[in-house]
């Protein structure tokens, strides 16, 4: 918690009517927030002093003449507060601006997606607001550092200047599957999220095929991505038969990065095998 | 690093409601030069932005009325916690404020590119009028400008930040 110097304002309850901005009441332009402050009023008798904005409202008995302090804490919501001190009948009128406290000490990191295919440009972002202790947005200009970090890939960072308090920033996706660290940092606070990063469709399909009685026993090589991660299980290739006229299909899960299927052996059959848009080998079946 | 996209609300609109019905306040959108990569469509940008100027008149009645409940169709956050805080502190000691919005010039900053909230700026004009036991302490006239951060929820756009900043 900041504690400000303490600030006077300094007004005069001298039953003048009140007005937009009254010369017997000198409030200084702006606080800091969560500062502490005081009000000294002019005059004698006592007076009923109001600070309202939508942020915050405070009322406070006054001693005219005397000094009120505010202790540290009391007004931490930044924004535009419009002030009144009524005594005697007749109210003095001003405003204070409150602003916030220009340290970090919060985060709001939003990380998008959750989980994405690796070798993706730009596939990542980034949006960070910047926030003082009191949860107000710091709006001067700060600088956010953004860092996508795999223990297999490195870091990529990207360092932003906010803008009314957000920054944002895209990332690539890495070559490599597995959990990122994505961190948000501003000053001594961070946040982080973790973006899974998962393989990619396959490169290349290879099959082998070899004789099983009156079948054909067909296994593909481990299926890779264009990056060499392992195709994740449960994604389908097919296996197609071209026989004389007839087709046969036959569409499998990967298991533990391969598939195979049992296909009936045609001589001269021709066999192919695909998954999504990928095309791998043909055989010909002589036997 | 930042992209900037022009993104140009198709109406430039200078809503002169006041000539229409006293109460309701004017509003002008200015085009807006946005901060991101993603492209704001025409039909978000107004959404966003009549759910904010709806936000003002549920802010107006719950602070006039101390009810705090009056801010959850529009609130959400720590916008919702600050207002409903300032709403506890003026039943507290009595007090109500009314706030008479009487014109709002609004600027899109920033749509962020997960489409998860979107950041304006208003420079608003508005009366607040002070009330102790109903009794009238006093008037102002200001003018101050809010940056202002809306998220999207189930059916509208719900401010999550609402803060005065000095001009």
């Amino acid at each position: 918690m900041r504690v400000g110097i303490p600030i006077i304002l300094a007004c005069v309850a001298s039953g003048i009517a009140s007005s937009a901005q009254s010369a017997n009441l000198k409030i200084p332009g702006s606080i800091e927030a969560g500062s502490a402050f005081s009000v000294r009023c002019d005059g004698n008798g006592s007076g009923t002093l109001y600070i309202a904005g939508p942020g915050q409202f405070i009322k406070r008995d006054v001693q005219l003449g005397s000094e009120t302090s505010f202790p540290a804490g009391t007004l931490y919501n930044a924004g535009h507060y419009s002030v009144w001190l009524e005594a005697a009948g007749s109210s003095n009128t001003g405003s204070l601006d409150v602003l916030p406290a220009p340290k970090p000490s919060d985060l709001t990191f939003i990380a998008k997606p959750s989980r994405l295919q690796v070798a993706l440009r730009n596939g990542i972002t980034g949006t960070a607001y910047v926030f003082d202790h009191y949860g107000n947005l710091i709006t001067e200009p700060m600088e956010v550092s953004f860092e996508l970090s795999n223990p297999r890939a490195g870091a990529q960072t990207r360092a932003v200047q906010t803008r009314n308090g957000a920054a944002w920033t895209e990332m690539d996706s890495t070559s490599h599957e597995g959990q990122d660290q994505f961190v948000a940092r501003a000053g001594e606070v961070s946040s982080k999220r973790v973006v899974f990063q998962v393989p990619g469709e396959p490169c290349s399909l290879k099959m082998n095929a070899k004789a099983a009685g009156d079948k054909i026993q067909l296994v593909t090589d481990p299926v890779r991505d264009c990056s060499g991660n392992a195709v994740a299980d449960g994604t389908i290739v097919t296996f197609t038969e071209l026989s004389n006229d007839s087709k046969s299909t036959v569409d499998v899960p990967l298991k533990k990065g391969v598939a195979s299927a049992e296909m009936p052996a045609h001589r001269g059959a021709t066999v192919s095998v695909a998954s999504g848009v990928v095309l791998g080998n043909q055989i010909r079946w002589e036997q | 690093m930042t992209l900037s996209n022009t993104f140009v609300l198709v109406s430039t609109v200078v809503m002169a409601l006041s000539a229409v019905a006293a109460d309701q306040p004017s509003v002008r959108v200015e085009p807006s030069r946005l901060d991101g990569p993603r492209q704001l469509q025409e039909q978000t940008a107004k959404a966003a932005v009549n759910n904010y100027l709806e936000s003002w008149r549920s802010m107006s009645d719950a602070l006039d009325q101390n009810r705090p409940e009056l801010l959850d169709r529009d609130f959400i956050g720590s916008a919702k916690e600050k207002l409903a805080a300032t709403i506890k502190e003026q039943k507290e000691n009595g007090v109500r404020t009314v706030y008479r919005d009487r014109s709002h010039d609004i600027r899109i900053l920033f749509y962020s590119p997960e489409g998860l909230s979107i950041q304006l700026a208003d420079t608003v004009v508005y009366d607040l009028q002070l009330f102790d036991h109903d009794k009238a302490i006093g008037s102002q006239n200001v003018q101050t400008r809010y940056i202002v951060v809306l998220t999207p929820t189930e059916v509208r756009w719900r401010v999550r930040i609402f803060q005065a900043q000095t001009q």
